[in-house]
């Protein structure tokens, strides 16, 4: 029996073993279209104290305001949003004074861009208001177990600040459609919507330098608020609850303990 | 329901009660004297969770529901306004999404403990089968939950499963049609999901109702396998299972809040945020990870009807188990080659998940392949020849002496 079972695991291991190496030298693993990894960029909302850089926020909705709104909608943010606690830290009169721009009123939705640009693109641009959260990259084995413990969830983030960083030309013999421009971050490759920003574009206000790195980075975190603008409330009540629930489990333990002595230590 | 009775109510009004409805009497004897194992483990701790999980996914459903719109235009963005705009209401959703995972995970445990120490062995067969015809309404639920939100992974996976009736011959495609209300899925598919979704929870909760009733007739399993024999070998449900399942609870809920409130878009796929759009099919369509064992199932078989009926067979198998098991002995704890090719199946079905969430090519065929036949040879050969051949160790007396030595 003994000589079975030692038999049968070492087949099981040899298959293992054998699989594994048949995995790492897969052709089809290591396509030329595989789009390129997105680094990882460090975000202030990330991690269990995370919050949103206000002046951050402040700087993406100048982006999104003289860039990104002309064929991008953000149908789903109001513009009393923007003074919302956890936000951009607008005062409701700023808000409003904001919206009055676009002859809205405060309790308005961000308007749709003008429908003559969006139907010069075969597909309409994206709606941005969960855009953050709908795009990302695959982490695959083992990345996806350690995010869990270092609670990485900045994969949209990440993947659009390099997204508008990854125009570059095609490798030679690489021929890109008409219509559509080369980016090494993007799944196919050949992405619809021309490089939106270059450095130099627009002038901050608050003299951060107008650098391809400081827009792209700014542009993913306002967009990361407009999809999750209840982040920073989340986590705060996330940690309150997870002390209380630590001290009830402590207590909970203690009084099990106590409870089971008589049964586990029979005097 | 077993366990002595002894209630003897205080008050005048409970004695007044007591004689025209014995709920005082009903729950003592249930909840507070009813005899419990005192050798149970943590994992006996999972089927109050479950309890709880199911208490929590209803409670935030029904609130959910009251802000939620079932129809195609309005459905996903009734959600983001859920997130946006009702007090705490994503507090709501990500305990509602988070929880269908969690209960899922709690699921899977409390089943891989009853498997591991024979739990569905007589006279418990009824307990176990209740228990999958819950697994069978969980999963309904859960997938009719998930196309609610009616994002890109919501439709396609709704497309998908539906489209899996059609493998069946001359009435597949009628059926089809039949579940979706259209000639596609659309929003009558959408509306009928949505009732079923209220609907579906209130049957499992009393299926649960039932499989508490037959554990309360047949007494809980425990780590050793074999009946309590004594008033040694048992102790109080309360305080003694109360204060443990609690402690287990809350453990438990710690694991829960990490998810909810610092990665609560960890478990799902970023194409649900894309509203869903009949037009246009997503690169990648791929369940939720407690779907992904039977989803690997489904594409390790090339023929569609035979991949269809391997993965319903995969869940019914599981209602056989008690039969399909012929050793006499019940804990894998005396068991030692049912312990080696136990574990294998533990491995082979964490496997199976990780190749449903990977495209089928290459050597990730050959593997879902190589599980899916050790998932059914497990059932099919191991189990029932096991019981013919293994030599086991021997039970000790009775729970009482199985504990004992551990101490010395």
């Amino acid at each position: 029996m003994r000589i079975q079972r030692k038999l049968l695991a070492q087949g099981l291991l040899a298959v293992l073993i054998a699989g594994a190496v048949a995995a790492a030298t897969n052709p089809a693993a290591a396509q030329e279209t595989e789009a390129a990894t997105p680094p990882k960029l460090s975000w202030s909302f990330a991690g269990p104290f995370g919050t949103y850089d206000q002046a951050q926020l402040q700087r993406g909705l100048k982006i999104y305001h003289d860039v990104c709104s002309s064929c991008h909608s953000l149908s789903l943010v109001t513009f009393r949003n923007l003074a919302d606690p956890g936000g951009p830290g607008y005062s409701p009169a700023q808000a409003a004074a904001f919206a009055a721009q676009y002859k809205l009123t405060a309790a308005d939705h961000f308007p749709a861009p003008n429908e003559a640009v969006l139907s010069a693109f075969p597909a309409k641009p994206p709606d941005m208001s969960v855009l953050a959260k709908a795009r990302g990259y695959k982490r695959g084995f083992p990345g996806f177990v350690f995010d869990f413990f270092t609670q990485y969830q900045e994969q949209g983030p990440d993947y659009i600040a390099a997204l508008l960083k990854g125009y570059e030309n095609p490798p030679a013999g690489v021929t890109v459609p008409t219509g559509t421009f080369y980016n090494k971050y993007f799944p196919s490759h050949n992405i619809a919507m021309p490089q939106p920003l270059s450095a130099g574009q627009i002038m901050y206000e608050d003299g951060t330098q107008p650098t391809l790195e400081n827009y792209s980075q700014d542009i993913a975190a306002f967009l990361m608020w407009a999809a999750e603008p209840k982040l920073v409330q989340r986590k705060r009540i996330g940690f309150q609850v997870m002390i209380y629930l630590i001290v009830l489990a402590g207590l909970l333990y203690l009084t099990k303990k106590k409870v089971w002595r008589a049964v586990e230590k029979p005097a | 329901m077993s366990g002595n009775s002894t209630y003897k109510p205080r008050s005048a009004f409970m004695q007044w009660l007591e004689r025209r409805l014995p709920i005082g009497g009903f729950i003592h004897s249930s909840f507070v004297v009813y005899p419990t194992p005192r050798n149970l483990n943590y994992w006996w701790t999972f089927g109050g969770i479950l309890t709880f999980m199911l208490a929590v996914q209803i409670v935030t459903g029904i609130v959910l529901a009251m802000h939620y719109t079932p129809h195609v235009d309005l459905a996903f963005n009734s959600i983001e306004s859920i997130m946006r705009d009702v007090n705490y209401g994503w507090l709501l959703r990500y305990v509602h999404q988070t929880g269908a995972s969690m209960f899922f995970g709690a699921a899977y445990i409390h089943m891989f403990r009853g498997m591991y120490y024979g739990s569905y062995k007589e006279p418990r067969e009824v307990l176990w089968i209740l228990g999958v015809i819950l697994l069978l309404l969980m999963i309904v639920t859960g997938f009719m939950g998930y196309v609610l939100v009616w994002g890109q992974m919501s439709f396609w996976a709704a497309t998908v499963i539906t489209n899996l009736f059609s493998a069946i011959p001359v009435v597949g495609d009628s059926i089809v049609t039949w579940l979706w209300g259209g000639f596609a899925v659309g929003n009558p598919t959408l509306n009928r999901f949505y009732s079923l979704h209220y609907l579906l929870p209130f049957v499992i909760a009393g299926v649960v109702v039932l499989h508490i009733w037959s554990l309360h007739v047949v007494g809980q399993n425990n780590p050793a396998g074999i009946e309590p024999k004594s008033a040694k070998d048992t102790v109080d449900f309360t305080p003694y299972a109360t204060i443990k399942d609690s402690y287990g609870l809350i453990l438990f809920c710690i694991l829960f809040a990490w998810l909810v409130f610092y990665i609560p878009n960890y478990l799902s796929h970023p194409d649900n945020y894309i509203m869903a759009n009949p037009a246009q099919t997503p690169a990648e369509i791929v369940p939720e990870w407690y779907y992904l064992p039977f989803y690997a199932i489904l594409r390790a078989i090339p023929n569609k009807l035979l991949g269809v009926t391997a993965l319903g067979a995969s869940i019914l198998i599981l209602a056989f188990l008690p039969w399909l098991d012929t050793s006499p002995v019940r804990s894998g704890r005396y068991r030692p080659m049912f312990k080696f090719f136990f574990w294998v199946f533990v491995v082979v079905c964490i496997g199976l998940g990780y190749l449903g969430s990977n495209q089928p090519v290459g050597w990730y065929v050959f593997f879902a392949r190589l599980f899916t036949l050790y998932y059914f040879a497990f059932f099919l050969i191991i189990l029932p020849v096991l019981g013919l051949v293994e030599s086991t160790k021997p039970l000790p007396s009775s729970i009482d002496d199985s504990i004992a030595p551990a101490k010395a």
